[in-house]
This record gives C-alpha cells, sequence and structure tokens, in this order.
C-alpha cells in the first residue's frame, strides 16, 4: 500500500497559540479517499484532530476542506488524486518524473476557523443562505393535489437542490475574499433553485432584490472557482448567469452595479468590433461617453487607465483607436442566436450525460463531453433581443412553465421519450 | 436555562416535521442536534418515499404490503395510520417546495420498489432524502421567530422529575463545551438509529444509537431491537448503499455464475421482494459458493436505460465511479447484504408517546413498530414524517395544558462530574476506535443475516467485555471547543447499550421472522412467538426481557411468499 504525508493545519482556540503544522505518515490504498487518512490519523493516534464528518459518501456536505491547495470534500478526495495535485498547484510541487506523496490538508477560506478543520459555517455560509429568502413562496392558489410542472423544470431546479451546503465553493470565491459581503456562490444556487421553481410566486421580487444588492448576482466576476470546488455539479457560476439572464432579459431589471448595461454593452462591443474594444465598454456600460452617469466613472478610472499606459499596457492610439471590425462569422452567430425566438438555456444537469457517445448522433452535437468538462465550459450569455426592445416575461400558462426555457427543454424531452426508456413510467398517474 | 414548551431532540427528518407541527400548534419549540440539520443522516436516503396517491392505489393495499413485508410483526393500526396519512403527507411536502419527479404530463410520478404491489414511490431523482431534508429546513428557517434552533448541541442525558415525568434534557454546546439543563414541558426524541453498532454499515459516522440508549436509561421500553435490517445492495468495501432504486427501475442480481438467481428465491418479484428475503437469497449464494471471491454478489444496473440511470441515479453513478471505481452505466458492480436499518426502538403509541411520560419519540430511534420484522424500502421516511408530526401535534397539545417545570440548575452536576472524569482519564486505555471496531465486526459476525445461540452467546460475551473496556478508553483531548473525542467516548457508551438489547433480543426470540433467520430456530411460529420482545433496563445488569402483543386489525398472518 502506497505512503501518504498528510500535513494537517491544526488549531487550538485555547492553546493560546498559533495554527501550526502537524505531519503523519499514513499507509492506504490509492482509492481511499483523504478523510479515511485523516479518521486513521485520528483514531490511531491523535483523538483531537478535530474536522466535521458524518456520510464519508458526499451527501452529508460535513467534510469541506482545502487538500493542496483546492477546496473540496476530504471523502470524496481520492489521496492519488489530491496528491497529484501537487503539480501545477504551487502547492509543495514534486521533483519532475517523481510522484508527490504528500498532502496538505488546510481549513476552508472565508470562513473563520474554529479548531482544526472545523470552520463557522453559520458566520458566513449560513447567514447568506438566509440573505436570499430561502424558502418556496407559494403561488396562488395551492393547488389541492401537486402543483403541475413540466417534468423538465423539475430536473432543472433538482440540480441546485442537490447542493449539499458544504462551503467548498464559498471557501475559495475571489469576489467574496475582496468583497466579504458578496452574497456568494451557494447562497446564489439557492437562489435559483426558487427563481428557476414555476410554483414560486415571487421569481421576479427575488431577481430585483438581488439584482439591486450591490452584493448580488453583479458582483460575481466568473473566476470559475465554484464550478471546479462543487463536488456535487451544481455549476453555482452558471446559476449565477442564469439569474441574471432571467432578470435582464425576461425582467429588464436594470442593476445599481450596472451590471445589466454592461452585459448589454458587452454584447454590442463585441457585435461591432469582433474583439474588445475595452475603451468603448465603459462609457457604453453607463451610456455611452456623454451620458452624465459615465463621466464619474471614467473620471474615477483615469488613475487605472494612465497606469496601464505607464507600463504600456496599451498604447494610446489602441485605447482611442480600434481598428478591428467583427468578422462575418461573428455577425452570422449574433443574428443566429438572436434570431432564436426562446432563449436556449441548456440545462447542464441532464444535458451534459444525454449528449454521451452512444446516443450523440444527430443530437446537439456535443460529442464526447464528459459532464465535469461539459460543466466547466461557459454558457453563453445570450440575450434573447435588444435591451430597448421589451419582450416581456415569457407567458404564464396554467401549468406553470419555467423561466424561459420551455421550448428548448421541450425538444430534448421528447429525444427521451423516443428511447422509450423508464420503465416506471408506464406506471405514473 | 431555556425553557419550552416542546424540546425536541434530533433534527433529521421526524425531528424537524415534529418542530413544525408543534409549531403549527401554537408551542414554544426548540429543535437541537449534534450536527447541522442538514447533515442529518436522512439525508443519505435515495430511493424515495412511498403512499398510495395514485387514484389507483388504495391505502389498503400500501398497508398489505407492509403488513405482509413486516412478517405480521407489524402493529397494524399504526400501520393503517401510516398509509392512510401518507397521500397527504407527500401533498404537504410537495407544497412545501420538494422538487419530487413528475411524469409526462406534469403530475407527480412513481417508481417501483421492493415488496409493494403497486409503484407508489415519490422520488426526487436519487437524492429524495436530502431534497426533502433540506426542505423542512428551509421551513425551520421561515418559521425562525417560532423555533428555537441549537445547532451542534449534543444532548447527553433525560431528566425527569419525583413522579418519573420526563421534564428535559441535559445538552452541551460543541463549540464551547458548556453544558445546559434544557427545561420542558414534553421531550421529543428524535435521534435517529444505530447503525454504527455494526461494521459496516451504510449509516453515517453520526448513527450511533444515542436516543435509543438515553431512554433506555432512564427505564422506557425498547421493541423489535431483535430485528436488524441488512440491505441486499451494499458496496464490498466500505458498506456505501446502492438504493433499492436501482432495482426498482429493473437492474438484476447476477451470482458470479451470471444466474439471476431471485427466479429461485421469489418466482413473482424476483429482486423486488422483501429484503429480508432478498439479502438471505444473496447470503446463501455466497455461502454456497456461487458468489465472487471478495463475497458478493453482482448488481447489472446496465438493464436499465443509460440515460434514465443518469438522470434518476445520478447519486450511484457517482458513489460507483468514487468509491469502487465502477462505471455502473456499463458494468455490473460488486454488492453484498450490510446492515442499514433498525426496526426497533424505543417503543411508542400511535401518538409518539413512550412508556415514560412526558417523553415522545418518532423516527427511526421509535419503535411503533409500522416495520414489524422487516421494513419495506421508502417506508422509512413516510414512517419519519408521519409519526414525527403525529409527535409534535400531539406533545404540543399536552404542552398546552400543563405547567413549565422547574428544574434545578444544578442537575448538570453530575454530567459535569461524568465529562469531568472522562476529560481526565488515565492514559493507557484501548483506543475507542479499536473497541469500537471490534464491536462492530462482532455484531456484523454473530447478529447479522443468519443467526444462532452459540454465535450470538459469542457476541453477548464480547459487548460485556467492551462494556467493561470502554470506561477506561484512551483520551487525548482535554480541551472544550469541539471536543470530538470526549463526545466519541460517550457515544460509545450508548452503542454498547444498543448492541446488548439487539443481541439479548435475537436470543431472546427462538423462531425466524422477518430480518430475524436463526438457522437454530429456521421456521416462524406465529403460536409461540406473534409477539413483540420488549427490552427494558437492569441496572448494570443485562436487560431484561418482557412481551408484548401485536395488534392485529384485519389482516390474519398468513404464509409469506415474493
Ligand atoms: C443510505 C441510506 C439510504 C436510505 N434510503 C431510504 C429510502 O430511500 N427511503 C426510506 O424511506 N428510507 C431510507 N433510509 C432510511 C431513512 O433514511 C432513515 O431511517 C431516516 O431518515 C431516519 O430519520 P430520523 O429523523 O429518524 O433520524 P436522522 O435523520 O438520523 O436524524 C437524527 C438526528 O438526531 C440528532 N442526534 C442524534 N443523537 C443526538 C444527540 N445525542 N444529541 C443531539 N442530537 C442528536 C442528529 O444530529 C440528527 O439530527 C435510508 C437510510 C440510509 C442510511
Ligand atoms: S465564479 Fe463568481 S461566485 Fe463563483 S467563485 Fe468566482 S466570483 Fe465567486
Ligand atoms: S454549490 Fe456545490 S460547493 Fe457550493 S455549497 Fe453547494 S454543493 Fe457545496
Ligand atoms: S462525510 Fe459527508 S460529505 Fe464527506
Amino acid at each position: 500500500m502506497p505512503e501518504y504525508t498528510l500535513r494537517i493545519r491544526r488549531y487550538d482556540p485555547q492553546a493560546g497559540e498559533a495554527a501550526y503544522w502537524d505531519e503523519h505518515q499514513v499507509e492506504l490504498g490509492e482509492r481511499s479517499s483523504v478523510l479515511d487518512a485523516i479518521l486513521k490519523v485520528r483514531d490511531e493516534r491523535d483523538g483531537s484532530l478535530g474536522i466535521r464528518c458524518s456520510c464519508q459518501q458526499a451527501i452529508c456536505g460535513s467534510c469541506g476542506v482545502r487538500m493542496n491547495g483546492k477546496p473540496g470534500l476530504a471523502c470524496n478526495t481520492h489521496l492519488e488524486e489530491a496528491a497529484r495535485r501537487g503539480h501545477g498547484t504551487g502547492w509543495n510541487p514534486p521533483e519532475e518524473g517523481q510522484r508527490n506523496t504528500l498532502i496538505t490538508v488546510e481549513p476552508m477560506g472565508n470562513m473563520p476557523v474554529i479548531r482544526d478543520l472545523i470552520v463557522d459555517m453559520d458566520a458566513v455560509h449560513w447567514t447568506k443562505i438566509r440573505r436570499v429568502t430561502p424558502w418556496l413562496i407559494n403561488k396562488e392558489p395551492v393547488p389541492e393535489r401537486e402543483y403541475v410542472v413540466p417534468h423538465d423544470n423539475m430536473v432543472d431546479v433538482t440540480q441546485t437542490m442537490a447542493c449539499i451546503q458544504c462551503g467548498a465553493c464559498v471557501s475559495d470565491c475571489l469576489s467574496m475574499e475582496i468583497d466579504p459581503l458578496f452574497v456568494g456562490p451557494a447562497a446564489l444556487a439557492k437562489a435559483y433553485r426558487f427563481v428557476g421553481d414555476p410554483r414560486d410566486a415571487e421569481q421576479f421580487e427575488r431577481l430585483k432584490d438581488l439584482s439591486e444588492d450591490e452584493h448580488g448576482i453583479y458582483d460575481c466576476t466568473h473566476c470559475f472557482n465554484c464550478i471546479d470546488a462543487c463536488p456535487k455539479g451544481v455549476d453555482p457560476m452558471s446559476q449565477i448567469m442564469r439569474l441574471r439572464r432571467i432578470a435582464g432579459s425576461d425582467h429588464e431589471i436594470k442593476d445599481r452595479n450596472n451590471g445589466y448595461r454592461h452585459e448589454h454593452a458587452f454584447v454590442k462591443n463585441i457585435r461591432r468590433n469582433g474583439l474588445l474594444h475595452e475603451a468603448d465598454l465603459l462609457p457604453d456600460s453607463y451610456g455611452g461617453k456623454l451620458h452624465p452617469n459615465a463621466v464619474p466613472e471614467l473620471v474615477s478610472s483615469l488613475p487605472t487607465v494612465l497606469t496601464a499606459l505607464a507600463r504600456r499596457k496599451v498604447t494610446p492610439a489602441k485605447a482611442l483607436l480600434h481598428q478591428h471590425k467583427a468578422p462575418k462569422e461573428v455577425k452570422r452567430i449574433f443574428d443566429e442566436i438572436e434570431g432564436r425566438e426562446e432563449r436556449v438555456e441548456l440545462n447542464l444537469y441532464v444535458t451534459g450525460y444525454e449528449d454521451a457517445p452512444e446516443h450523440a448522433e444527430g443530437e446537439h452535437g456535443a460529442g464526447e463531453r464528459e459532464p465535469p468538462e461539459e460543466s466547466s465550459q461557459p454558457e453563453p450569455s445570450v440575450p434573447s433581443g435588444e435591451p430597448e426592445a421589451p419582450t416581456g416575461p415569457p407567458d404564464k400558462s396554467p401549468t406553470y412553465p419555467g423561466p424561459g426555457e420551455e421550448g428548448s427543454e421541450r425538444d430534448e424531452r421528447s429525444e427521451r421519450d423516443e428511447s422509450g426508456d423508464s420503465p416506471s413510467e408506464s406506471e405514473d398517474a | 436555562m431555556p425553557s419550552h414548551d416542546v424540546l425536541i431532540i434530533g433534527a433529521g427528518l421526524a425531528g424537524q416535521r415534529a418542530a413544525l407541527a408543534a409549531a403549527e400548534c401554537g408551542a414554544t419549540v426548540a429543535i437541537i442536534s449534534k450536527v447541522h440539520p442538514v447533515r442529518s443522516h436522512s439525508v443519505a436516503a435515495a430511493g424515495g418515499i412511498n403512499a398510495a396517491l395514485n387514484p389507483e392505489d388504495t391505502w389498503e393495499s400500501h398497508a398489505f404490503d407492509t403488513v405482509k413485508g413486516s412478517d405480521y410483526l407489524g402493529d397494524q393500526d399504526a400501520i393503517e395510520i401510516m398509509c392512510r396519512e401518507a397521500p397527504g403527507e407527500i401533498l404537504w411536502l410537495e407544497h412545501a417546495g420538494v422538487t419530487f419527479h413528475r411524469n409526462e404530463s406534469g403530475h407527480l410520478g412513481t417508481r417501483a420498489f421492493g415488496g409493494a404491489s403497486a409503484a407508489r414511490t415519490y422520488y426526487v431523482a436519487d437524492i429524495t432524502g436530502h431534497a426533502i431534508l433540506h426542505v423542512l429546513y428551509e421551513q425551520l428557517m421561515k418559521q425562525g421567530q417560532l423555533v428555537d434552533r441549537y445547532e451542534e448541541w449534543f444532548t447527553t442525558d433525560l431528566l425527569q422529575d419525583d413522579h418519573g415525568r420526563c421534564i428535559g434534557a441535559i445538552c452541551r454546546n460543541l463549540r464551547d463545551g458548556q453544558l445546559e439543563v434544557f427545561n420542558a414541558k414534553t421531550v421529543i426524541l428524535a435521534s435517529g438509529g444505530a447503525g454504527q453498532v455494526y461494521k459496516p454499515t451504510t449509516n453515517g459516522l453520526i448513527v450511533t444509537g444515542d436516543g435509543i440508549a438515553q431512554a433506555f436509561r432512564i427505564g422506557a421500553r425498547l421493541m423489535d431491537m431483535e430485528m436488524v435490517q441488512y440491505h441486499p445492495t451494499t458496496l464490498a468495501g466500505n458498506g456505501l448503499l446502492i438504493t433499492e432504486g436501482a432495482r426498482g427501475e429493473g437492474a438484476w442480481l447476477l451470482n458470479a455464475e451470471g444466474d439471476r438467481f431471485m427466479e429461485q428465491y421469489a418466482p413473482n418479484k424476483l429482486e423486488l421482494a422483501s429484503r429480508d428475503v432478498v439479502s438471505r437469497a444473496e447470503q446463501t449464494e455466497i455461502n454456497e459458493g456461487r458468489g465472487f471471491e471478495d463475497g458478493t454478489v453482482a448488481l447489472d444496473i446496465t438493464k436499465v436505460p443509460r440515460r434514465r440511470t443518469l438522470e434518476a441515479l445520478r447519486e450511484i453513478v457517482n458513489i460507483g465511479r468514487d468509491f469502487a471505481g465502477v462505471d455502473i452505466t456499463r458494468e455490473p458492480i460488486h454488492i453484498r447484504p450490510g446492515q442499514h436499518y433498525i426496526m426497533g426502538g424505543v417503543k411508542t403509541d400511535t401518538n409518539g408517546l413512550t412508556t415514560i411520560p412526558g417523553l415522545y419519540a418518532a423516527g427511526e430511534v421509535a419503535c411503533v413498530s409500522v416495520h414489524g420484522g422487516n421494513r419495506l424500502g421508502a417506508n422509512s421516511l413516510l414512517d419519519t414524517l408521519i409519526f414525527g408530526r403525529r409527535s409534535g401535534e400531539h406533545a404540543a397539545k399536552q404542552a398546552a395544558q400543563i405547567p413549565m417545570p422547574t428544574t434545578p440548575s444544578s442537575r448538570v452536576d453530575e454530567t459535569q462530574a461524568n465529562i469531568d472524569a472522562i476529560v481526565g482519564r488515565e492514559p493507557g486505555g484501548r483506543r475507542i476506535a479499536a473497541i469500537k471496531d471490534e464491536l462492530g465486526e462482532a455484531m456484523n459476525e454473530y447478529c447479522a443475516v443468519f443467526r444462532d445461540a452459540d454465535g450470538l452467546a459469542k457476541a453477548h460475551e464480547i459487548v460485556r467485555r467492551l462494556k467493561e473496556e470502554a470506561p477506561k478508553a484512551a483520551i487525548d483531548d482535554r480541551g472544550s471547543v469541539f471536543n470530538q473525542d470526549v463526545i466519541g467516548a460517550i457515544e460509545l457508551g450508548y452503542m454498547l447499550d444498543v448492541a446488548e438489547a439487539i443481541v439479548v433480543a435475537s436470543l431472546e426470540r427462538k423462531e425466524s421472522r422477518g430480518a430475524q433467520f436463526r438457522t437454530d430456530f429456521p421456521e416462524r411460529n406465529d403460536d409461540e412467538w406473534l409477539k413483540h420482545v420488549d427490552i427494558s433496563a437492569n441496572g448494570a445488569d443485562v436487560p431484561k426481557v418482557s412481551y408484548s402483543p401485536v395488534t392485529i386489525t384485519r389482516w390474519e398472518p398468513e404464509e409469506r411468499t415474493y
């Protein structure tokens, strides 16, 4: 059995001493988890080593930690996998050609440490969850029996329902590091769970609230850390992007951070130039160079521009003139996407698997992509029309349709039907 | 000192449902859990929850399946209540926000489950328990004004007044080690099962039988403790569960020779016979040399269309990949019977009241008994919710009629002394984990799918010895902030009490019924054993055994075949 060195961050608040590193050699099979190794140390050598854990199967969400620099669950991270991370993470990378056996285990970030690997989830994570009104606000009238809602909508919100509240995404959220008040990935994914739920009565109010909060949906910097960290495929960042699209395109909610206009300016910018022309982006985001709102923003960003000029990151010519014109292909993509009647909202939760190779023929052409890769693709931001032309929210038929995604998902559903699977479906009421 | 009308110990499905029901009845409520509520082991429940909600289905059919599944040991009055109230409970959950699977027409859809004559299991992919638990917690957050949550507080002892009435509990705040008396007019135990008494088990590390032992120690009766469920499909190495939903979706069981052996044991229901039947069939195949070398048989999920597996059994795809290195959509996975559920527990009536006044119990900690000798898959979530709610309502109404007890805060002194003694132990004892492992392995060897008097006697001897070693087990942590070492020592004591109750009850029942198969008494014997075995405390001595009758309302015992 291979031997690993566990290097565990320890902290005892009663000792009156700073945190320190504690090293243990453990022999365990490669398929054993980091939690197995930690528990081996605790069971056999040091019962004072603190870590929350219970299920050992990645469902209770107790055992979030950082392993060789990356947040995740100790119970579903194999020792070998954690050790391999030594490469490239800057964490004690092994010599070329050497196998790394050192695994550093630390408490999660962005949350205060209570003891050893135990962090104060309530002070940060749960406080943010409580911020998003985390319960269903029932659409009236509440039916006598169940709400009748499309199959795919339930599958869709089940992706965010699958969140185990482990905090791994919160641990390494870049925005939260800068702005501790940022509502954050897990809480915003939780918000989508209601925004995307056709049974909820307050989609608009929820989105308005989270758009207007300057620490809300437009405070995310798209760093992908939460998608990387999440052990359950919740893809918090993708959910945040969906919240933005529903807020912006379906409800036309203008936020205080100017995120809505910024997104539209961005799209316009690319449509025009093919490549991003940053000098236009900022003023456009504020309504054009001469717009009263833009002036103070432009003035306040002058120092940054000057520094960039001084460091030769940009040249005056590049900053002011942008020669690049969007190639035809870019225009074609725009035309095609904007010409669609419904916004295509991929349901990553199921679609990623649906397009597995053996079923791929004739489907969306996603080919070989397996879910982890699939989920690390940014969803294209696809507004359904010009911002100025109000399109109105999708019509609300009596079956409580989801947020403007019925059309595309119906198609997938009928593909599923053709395969005639699901033995139990036939017994459905 | 916190004082509440209703104090609930445990925040799994049973506890949270009880809290919401009690609050709705107007009671002041506290709910305590040794882990954050959403970490409770209900979160691991995968397959689904039963209810006869389809117009074509009837609660009588559900009840009969449950009675038959219980091998006629279930109390039929309780079973009738559970099955009648099930449809309403599912709708309540749906309205509270559970994202139940929908069929083509957008209505609730079902899947098939073992021992059931209709597909009546409602589900959320294979995270049903998780989805319901998180939705209940959403509701608890919503009711934050009405329900006080004490998260990461550990209950050590139940308190009684001079007349034996339960008037609260002593709890330790894990964050700082402080003990506190919780004063209450009524107490509901909802602290879950005791799977950690076995090794391996599908249950989480926190499932240590605390409530069963606490109630037992203050004189409550336990019932059906010999009935320990071995689930037919657990992973060989670590005991992780592959949900019955897999067989519900159409997976097959195969022995090493590639035979679908259930054809011999349950020609009609095949893989979807009752769990006790399927587990015994597998164990027989393994014992008779038709299993794989690692002591397993195979579960072939490739029989289920891959897309369906990926949508509806996603969690076990991950479990197969992460914990066994197997892609279950492409190859069979090796499984064997493993400890999963404990049908027995603290004896209650249909309102959840135990034999101790003021003390209720609901969920896996309790025994109503709706599961009797064998629980049907997807009936446990239902049990936790129905009897959690009923206990909450009944306790709240009781509380409205009685004054708040007064408990001197000096009642913590004894508990404090016990904890100080643990922290101050001399070094040199065995490690807690070593004692626990020995216990779990002994139980899994002698008190499992097949049992006999000799083996059980051996198990009892081991338990008695471990009971002497446990109070001297080594302690490394002398602090008070998240001292999990001390908690581990206290839990070990609970587990040993529960283990002894299981062994004594198993020795007592000299017949084979449901999950109890005695190779020395291989037949069911209704003349002598159509009765519950009750266990109660007897000081430091071996627990006392007594009996109580089985309630039969309309289904007389018959021969049981699938
Ligand atoms: C892997 C798995 C899959 C399952 N699948 C299904 C299924 O598909 N369908 C089905 O019907 N059933 C299923 N079951 C069974 C079912 O999940 C459980 O029986 C049920 O969830 C138990 O719920 P509970 O509320 O009684 O206890 P738990 O959910 O175990 O909750 C116990 C609570 O008590 C608290 N607690 C315990 N001790 C103390 C203490 N000393 N102090 C303070 N708090 C304490 C805990 O913190 C926790 O909050 C499954 C079980 C397992 C293990
Ligand atoms: S993508 Fe956004 S929410 Fe996710 S970690 Fe980065 S900043 Fe945080
Ligand atoms: S979104 Fe993922 S990483 Fe974040 S708390 Fe939920 S399960 Fe954990
Ligand atoms: S122990 Fe439950 S998620 Fe790791």
